[in-house]
């Protein structure tokens, strides 16, 4: 019965579905993307190797420009706009067109399956979110990429790492789901 | 080809990257519940949004190779970090509810949490960084393959593991599409 209510207020979510496409249709559309990409700036879809340079950034506000530089990771990837850090740009950008165009901007804090196991408070959502995103991005830098970087990008070539990397993060996914949501 | 260090480069950055962004919207993939259902295994969206992409590009990419318009650029696969990682990230992307790209995206369409959530991501990377001489030394060289695909470990041609992909994945979304609209 609360499953039922979970997945209606994910329906519900999605609004006007005329404006939605298909999965099928925008997995197409980010296939043929990644032909784009391969073939125009030999620059593979990612996002979490420009994530950590705009992390570089951050941290040289608190510890200085020279102990950013004297580590060995921002070293390599040091912060500056390049082609993946404005790639990022790009995203932010596009979503919010899309989001605009469609007339979908809305503000959500807490959303609706979150809500329906834990309740509206705003704060225990902020807080599991910000858990989140250190274990999700200190997973994606280990593995040297994320859902879009070996997910897609390296899946897409028959990698090992993004197949792997597929393989892991649904069999901890799924069981964390279980766990997180279980009644 | 054009350089991604060039003006024009950074600025089909931005292009690719907005157009990236639109497709999540559109795919309904920035939404959280959408997300979170995914591995609750009640909404198949993301996987068909995946697995349509990776099938699409790599069967294009394969082409545009074999006739000399692109390079591949498969990655290593070093397996003990790329299962931490990867295990890791499947954790952090359930307790958050995003990737890193589709979090990017998510902000765009006003979504306040999933900016909690960025925070959480540049404080991982920036964890990330510090452990970085400690993980390169003892994770990355455990157990690494170098650049290999399936098609190198299996021996099998990598346009038989295409057709194979694309075969599983009709296979599998017409189960999906008759369960859906059976229920």
């Amino acid at each position: 019965m609360s499953s039922q209510a979970a997945v209606a207020g994910t329906r519900k979510t999605g609004v006007s579905s005329n404006l939605d496409w298909s999965p099928y249709v925008a997995g197409i559309g980010i296939g043929v993307l990644s032909w784009i990409v391969f073939v125009v700036v030999a620059t593979p879809i990612g996002v979490t190797t420009a994530g950590s340079q705009v992390a570089g950034g951050v941290a040289s506000l608190f510890v200085g420009q020279e102990a950013v530089q004297a580590n060995a990771y921002w070293t390599r990837n040091p912060l500056r706009l390049d082609y993946g850090t404005l790639f990022l740009v790009g995203t932010f950008l596009g979503a919010l067109a899309s989001a605009l165009a469609s007339g979908r901007f809305r503000l959500e804090s807490v959303p609706a399956v979150w809500k329906e196991r834990f309740g509206p408070s705003v704060a225990r959502r902020y807080t599991v979110a910000f858990i989140g995103g250190i274990i999700a991005m200190y997973g994606a830098r280990m593995a040297g990429g994320c859902t879009s970087g070996n997910g897609i990008s390296q899946g897409l070539q028959l990698a090992v790492v993004g197949w792997t990397f597929l393989a892991a993060m649904s069999a901890t996914g799924v069981a964390t789901a279980a766990i997180v949501f279980r009644r | 080809m054009i350089s991604s260090a060039t003006p024009l480069g950074l600025l089909l950055a931005v292009v690719f990257g907005a157009a990236f962004g639109w497709l999540l919207h559109r795919g309904r993939v920035t939404d959280y519940n959408v997300i979170v259902n995914q591995f609750r295994l009640r909404d198949f969206t993301v996987l068909k949004v995946m697995l349509t992409a990776i099938v699409v590009g790599g069967l294009g990419v394969l082409l545009f190779v074999h006739f000399g318009l692109a390079k591949w650029h498969v990655r290593d696969a070093n397996m003990l970090g790329v299962l931490i990682g990867g295990g890791l990230f499947g954790v952090g992307m359930v307790l958050y509810g995003y990737c890193p790209g589709t979090a990017i995206a998510a902000v765009g369409t006003g979504s306040p949490h999933a900016l909690a959530g960025i925070f959480g991501m540049i404080a991982g990377a920036i964890v990330y960084a510090y452990s970085f001489e400690w993980v390169r030394s003892n994770i990355l060289p455990v157990w690494n393959l170098g650049k290999v695909t399936l098609g190198d470990v299996t021996g099998i041609p990598v346009l038989v593991i295409y057709v194979m992909l694309a075969a599983l994945a009709l296979v599998l979304f017409a189960f999906l599409e008759k369960r859906s609209s059976a229920s």
